[in-house]
C-alpha cells in the first residue's frame, strides 16, 4: 500500500483510524518539466504520495522502464508478498497469477513526450514512451519482481478497475486456475493533462472531499497503489500463514444507461451480485466502504442503492475513505478492499472525514469525522466506475 | 448586422447537441431538448470557446436553463469588455 497517507500499510490504516486526510495542495513540480506546472490548474488540491524519494525503492536502470504507476504497483506488491509470507516456490512460480488494475496507465509519460512534440516542435519522443505507458506494466512489472509465469493481465474499467481485478483473482484462486494471485491497482494521474481533462468535466472539489455532506463540493483526484496476496484458505492455514480477513463474494453489472450519470439498479445489481456471489444475506453486512467520490451524482445514487437493499431505516455504518486518500481512480478499488479488510480485522469502523451536514438524500450511517471501535464480521467494498461498470467485493473478517 | 449574444448562444447549443436551431428558443427548457448534466458541461465548454469566456465552476452547477446561460454569457462579456475600455 502507498498512497497520500503514507508509504505503507502501517501509516495508511493510522491516518484511517485518525481521521487524517492525506489532501492538499497538489505539488508544483508534479511533472520533470516546470512548464506542465499546477499553476494551469484552476483546482489546487489532490491527495498526492509525499515524501516518496523512487531511487530507495528501485535501480536507477529499472526505473528508466518504469512510469511512476508502475512503481506503485511494485512497491505495493513487495509490500503485500512480505505480509504474507510468501515463499516462492518453483510451483508457485510457475502458476501465480497477477492481475492489476490501472484506469490511466502511464499516460504521465506519454504527456512529457508529447508535450515536447506539440509544444516544443520536436519531431520525436522517448524511444521507451509505449512500454512505460501501456496499462499493463504494473503486472509486467510485478512479475518480473517475483518471476511469476502464470496467468498476469490487467483490467481498466475507470473507477473500478482494481475491484475487477480483485474480484477476477478471488473466482480464478477460488475456481483453482490458480493457487496464488497478487490482485490490486495502481495509479497516478496527478500529470497537467490528466488533471485539466477532470477540470473540464467540473467535478474537482476547490477544497476537499465531503462525501455524502449536502455541502459537497466534488471529488479529490489521488495517487497510490495497493495489492492484496489472495490463496485458498486452507492451503494458507497449512503453510502457518494468519490472513488478514476472508474474501468471499464478488458481483458485477453494467448500468447500460449513461456514460457519467450513475443507476442506483446497476450499482444495486453489483452488490447483490457480491452478496449472492458469498453466499450472504444482507443483514450479515456490518460495514459498506462507499465508493463515495463526494460527487452529487454518486452520493445519492449510492444512497439510494443501499436503501434498496438493506432497507429505507438501515442503521449500518457506510463510510468513504476517499474523503482521506482521494479518488485514486484504477487503484481505488484495492486501496479501498485494503481499508475494509484493516477494518475488519482491527474492529475499527474508519470515518468519512471532511463531514460537515447531512444530506436528506444520503440519510446514512456514515461515520462521520471519527472511526468507531465497532467490529464487523461482513463488510463491502463498493465501486462503481464512469461508463456505468460496477464491482463490489465482499469479505468476511477471519478469527 | 452583427449576430447578438442570444442568436450565437443558441447557434451554440444547436450546434453542441446536433439540433436544428429553429428548435432552441431562449425559453426552452433542458428537458425539452433533451440536455442532462454532462450535456450542459459540454455547452459550457463550447460557449466559453465561442466568447472567449471562462465559466466559474460553481456559476455551472447553477445553471438550469437556456435563459440562464444567456444571461450568464452576457454579463461575462460585458465584464471582459469593460476593463479593456478602460484601458484606451
Amino acid at each position: 500500500m502507498i498512497s497520500a497517507l503514507g508509504l505503507d500499510q502501517q501509516q495508511f490504516w493510522q491516518a484511517l483510524v485518525n481521521g487524517q486526510t492525506g489532501i492538499g495542495p497538489i505539488p508544483q513540480d508534479v511533472g520533470p518539466n516546470p512548464e506542465m506546472g499546477m499553476n494551469q490548474v484552476r483546482f489546487k488540491n489532490g491527495a498526492a504520495v509525499l515524501g516518496y524519494n523512487a531511487e530507495t525503492y528501485f535501480s536507477r536502470k529499472t526505473l528508466s522502464f518504469m512510469d511512476r504507476f508502475a512503481q506503485f504497483s511494485v512497491i505495493a506488491a513487495r509490500e503485500a508478498v512480505t505480509m504474507a509470507g510468501i515463499e516462492w516456490t518453483e510451483e508457485l512460480r510457475e502458476s501465480t497469477a497477477i492481475i492489476t488494475g490501472s484506469c490511466m496507465g502511464g499516460r504521465f509519460t506519454e504527456e512529457i513526450g508529447y508535450w515536447e512534440l506539440f509544444h516544443h516542435g520536436r519531431h520525436r519522443v522517448h524511444p521507451l514512451t509505449i512500454p512505460l505507458g501501456m496499462s499493463n506494466a504494473g503486472a509486467s512489472h510485478i512479475s518480473m519482481e517475483f518471476g511469476l509465469h502464470g496467468p498476469a493481465y490487467t483490467i481498466s474499467t475507470a473507477c473500478s478497475s482494481s475491484a475487477h481485478a480483485i474480484g477476477n483473482a478471488l473466482w480464478m484462486v477460488r475456481s483453482g486456475a490458480a493457487p496464488l494471485a497478487i490482485a490490486g491497482g495502481s495509479e497516478a494521474p496527478l500529470f497537467l493533462g490528466g488533471l485539466k481533462a477532470w477540470e473540464a468535466m467540473r467535478v474537482v472539489s476547490p477544497d476537499t472531499c465531503r462525501p455524502f455532506s449536502a455541502n459537497r463540493s466534488g471529488m479529490i483526484l489521488g495517487e497510490g497503489g495497493a495489492m492484496l496476496v489472495l490463496e485458498p484458505l486452507d492451503r494458507a492455514l497449512a503453510r502457518g500463514a494468519k490472513p488478514l480477513a476472508e474474501i468471499v463474494g464478488f458481483g458485477m453489472s453494467a448500468d447500460a444507461c449513461h456514460v457519467t450519470q450513475p443507476s442506483a439498479e446497476g450499482a444495486g445489481k453489483a452488490i447483490r451480485g457480491a452478496l449472492r456471489d458469498g453466499g450472504l444475506a444482507p443483514e450479515q453486512v456490518g460495514y459498506i466502504n462507499a465508493h463515495g467520490t463526494a460527487t452529487e451524482a454518486n452520493d445519492r445514487m449510492e444512497a439510494e442503492a443501499i436503501h434498496a437493499i438493506f432497507g429505507r431505516n438501515t442503521t449500518l455504518p457506510v463510510s468513504s475513505t476517499k474523503s482521506m486518500h482521494g479518488h485514486t481512480l484504477g487503484a481505488a478499488g484495492a486501496i479501498e478492499a485494503v481499508a475494509t479488510v484493516l477494518a475488519l480485522r482491527n474492529g475499527v469502523l474508519p470515518p468519512t472525514a471532511n463531514y460537515m451536514q447531512p444530506d436528506p438524500d444520503c440519510d446514512l450511517d456514515v461515520i462521520p469525522n471519527q472511526s468507531r471501535p465497532v467490529g464487523a464480521e461482513v463488510a463491502l467494498s463498493q465501486s462503481f466506475a464512469f461508463g456505468g461498470l460496477n464491482a463490489v467485493l465482499a469479505f468476511r473478517a477471519w478469527h | 448586422m452583427s449576430e447578438t449574444i442570444q442568436a450565437r448562444v443558441l447557434r451554440v447549443i444547436a450546434t453542441t447537441q446536433r439540433l436544428p436551431l429553429e428548435k432552441v428558443r431562449p425559453d426552452s427548457t433542458f428537458e425539452e431538448l433533451g440536455i442532462d448534466s454532462m450535456d450542459s458541461i459540454n455547452i459550457l465548454f463550447d460557449l466559453e470557446s465561442e466568447f472567449d469566456i471562462e465559466i466559474k465552476d460553481e456559476d455551472a452547477k447553477k445553471i438550469q436553463t437556456i435563459r440562464e446561460m444567456i444571461d450568464g454569457v452576457t454579463y461575462l462579456v460585458d465584464s471582459k469588455q469593460k476593463p479593456q475600455a478602460a484601458t484606451e
